[in-house]
């Protein structure tokens, strides 16, 4: 079978999965709906949370960033796992034990506060809403590459698929999807890896070919530092992003961002008690570093077929454009592999230079030439995709690889849905306008805004806002520097009042958004950033994707400064601190 | 008691966010130069743990705060029934 049919089987596969668990998950209480009757057994509910966490950014971009960053990479590596220590030990139990059906409601009750609530949706619904545009456009270049339909067709069927398990099944519904999607990933990941490990090391497990000879007996990371050097890019292994200063506070962000990301959290108010969300805790980090461990042998293998395939020790060995080979062929159709023949001579120079003119460099003690770099575009997006056919795999580990991204983009989306559609349900409605509607109204609303929550993202999915990339940065800043600290202090603290942790939420938005924008510019407008987007400008050198941390650390301080000025907690909120805090009371 | 009960917890969670912190922040960044002088067969060290020690460490301890949290229950007779 030719590879176009091999995709739409296996696509169309795992579709018919997903619509079978449909039906056979269909919520019937609001408690299904918002979180599956929170008796998901930890080691289900870590799978789920697992597929729900890795969406296509860290399945098709983030071997991608690595293979180009090297080293520098490592912040995502580390900064989306270690997210889930702090989940495990300072949120996730905890806000089980209260039991309540969303993040925003814990908020109000532990801060007495409507006010509360509303701020926290608000800073909920933004993080949500720009991570879920990233996701609708993911499903729909998934389809357009894989499929060749058009964009368009490919997000409207992503849509209607999310819309039946999501709408029909809520919390349930996606739960076994979710599962059902984490095994279907995680297979389509490794089977090209352990197969490109295999052919480079000899050694079938891609942690361990990382470290492993290849068959003339360099270690692959050396080889691959050589190869990079002699071209005239950074070491692989040493290139830092930035500064360590930046790097650290970058990773703080991620993991304080990832901890307090809503539709993370919510996964763990389905488990059946506090010790089931402990452990859940753990297996989802088991699933997600199944991959992320995955991810870098992925990178550094696909880095190094890319390099050696093109260019060679000497300019006269390189490859010859004419002969180039056809996946090469089909990524210059997307525009997303660019060649142009700058000296001429009809062979591909892939070098660090560049400028135009050939130039100097000293490897080794040596002075070497190189020649201008006529790679002129390798988007880092195309490098998990690409790198089965660069390695030269059978077409149905190509086919599997698209249902594993579609499975990753449809899987995210759900859940960021469902916590947009019940922070609007049961925050707003019910917490809000409306306390005395029936469970059965309740639910109907919910299933309404999951509706309008679907169409809002594909209408943005059909319209992507230019600033689609830079949003993730946002989602993140947001999360970390919002609600994270707000929850913190709800469980550690016992006097933080409701003045404290609304002026805390808000002065951390308020920085993060100011710093986002200053150097990105107004909603991303890119003409309004009034500080340019450059490293000068940057306080301290922090980039601003990495600037959550610090907004977190505002957060802290003005809640707790607010906290000293203001009236005391009421009676109560103490016994109510004290009661999340212990397993067995109630 | 209760009060204990929180205190015990509290000092597991700090030996644990040690242990996260020196193995990500440390080694991973701070300290990396250092450790890439050592090697781990094809790794150099402060990369492994960068790119892969880190990740395996943040498992164990996961797993290992569940398990003691349940015996810290059961001693304060606090856990679930």
């Amino acid at each position: 079978m030719d590879l176009q049919a091999l995709t739409f089987l296996f696509v169309g596969i795992t579709f018919a999965i997903y619509i079978g668990i449909a039906f056979w998950a269909k919520a019937t209480t609001t408690s299904e709906f918002y979180v599956a009757g929170g008796g998901i057994h930890p080691i289900a509910n870590g799978m789920a949370t697992a597929a729900d966490w890795m969406s296509a950014a860290s399945f098709i971009s983030m071997a991608g960033l690595i293979a180009f960053y090297g080293y520098g990479g490592s912040v995502f590596l580390m900064g989306w796992t270690g997210g889930y220590v702090l989940l495990a030990m300072l949120l996730a139990p905890y806000l089980r034990k209260h039991g309540s059906f969303t993040v925003p409601e814990f908020i109000s009750d532990r801060y007495y506060s409507k006010a509360a609530r509303v701020v926290a949706v608000i800073c909920l619904i933004i993080a949500s809403v720009t991570y879920v545009i990233g996701q609708m456009k993911g499903i729909g270049v998934a389809f357009s590459r894989f499929l060749e339909v058009d964009y368009e067709t490919g997000l409207v069927t992503g849509m209607v698929i999310v819309a039946f398990y999501a709408v029909m099944g809520g919390m349930k519904g996606i739960t076994y999807t979710q599962i059902a999607q984490y095994v279907i990933m995680i297979i389509a990941y490794t089977i090209p890896a352990v197969f490109i490990s295999f052919m480079l090391t000899g050694n079938p497990i891609p942690q361990l070919g990382l470290g492993s000879e290849m068959a003339d007996g360099t270690y692959l990371l050396d080889k691959l530092d050589q190869v990079v050097a002699g071209l005239g890019f950074s070491e692989y292994t040493t290139q830092a992003r930035l500064s360590s200063t930046n790097m650290f506070v970058y990773t703080l962000s991620l993991m304080i961002g990832t901890a307090g990301l809503p539709h993370v959290i919510m996964r763990f108010f389905t488990v059946s008690s506090v010790k089931a969300a402990r452990e859940s805790a753990g297996w989802a980090l088991v699933f997600i570093a199944l991959l992320y461990t995955t991810a870098p042998a992925v990178a550094a293998m696909a880095r190094l077929n890319l390099m050696t395939t093109i260019d060679q020790p000497t300019q006269a060995q390189n490859l010859a454009y004419v002969d180039r080979p056809s996946w090469f062929k089909n990524w210059e159709k997307t525009g997303l592999l660019k060649f142009k023949d700058k000296n001429g001579d009809g062979l591909i120079q892939y070098t660090g230079n560049k400028s135009n003119t050939p130039k100097t460099t000293k490897v080794d003690g040596k002075d070497i030439v190189l020649l201008p770099n006529e790679m002129v575009k390798v988007d880092r997006d195309i490098m998990v995709l690409a790198n089965p056919e660069i390695a030269g795999l059978p077409n149905w580990v190509i086919a599997i690889v698209a249902a594993g991204g579609l499975a990753a983009a449809l899987s995210t989306a759900a859940g960021l849905l469902l916590a947009i559609a019940s922070s609007i349900s049961h925050d707003l409605l019910k917490g809000v306008w409306k306390p005395n509607i029936s469970e059965k109204e309740e639910l109907n609303y919910s299933r309404l805004s999951m509706i309008g929550a679907i169409l809002v993202a594909g209408y943005y999915g059909f319209n992507p806002p230019d600033f689609a990339a830079g949003t993730v940065a946002l989602a993140f800043g947001l999360a970390a520097s919002s609600i994270f600290p707000a929850l913190m202090m709800g469980i550690f603290s016992k006097k933080m009042n409701k003045e404290g942790a609304i002026a805390g939420m808000l002065s951390g938005i308020g920085i993060t958004l100011l710093y986002v924008f200053q150097h990105k510019g107004i909603m991303f407008v890119k003409s309004t950033s009034f500080l340019g987007d450059m490293d000068p400008n940057w306080f301290l050198g922090i980039e601003p994707n990495a600037f959550g941390a610090i907004g977190a650390c505002v957060n802290f301080a003005v809640a707790f400064f607010v906290m000293s000025r203001t009236k005391k907690v009421p009676q109560g909120v103490e016994k109510m601190v004290e009661n999340i805090r212990i397993p067995a009371a109630n | 008691m209760n009060n204990d009960y929180w205190k015990a917890n509290i000092s597991l969670i700090v030996k644990c966010l040690a242990v996260w912190f020196v193995v990500s922040y440390m080694f991973g960044i701070v300290l990396v130069d250092v450790l890439n002088t050592i090697r781990l067969g094809g790794y150099k060290l402060g990369f492994w743990f960068a790119q892969q020690g880190s990740i395996y460490t943040f498992v164990i301890l996961v797993f290992y705060y569940a398990k003691s949290m349940n015996k810290i229950d059961e001693e304060f007779n606090v856990h679930e029934k």
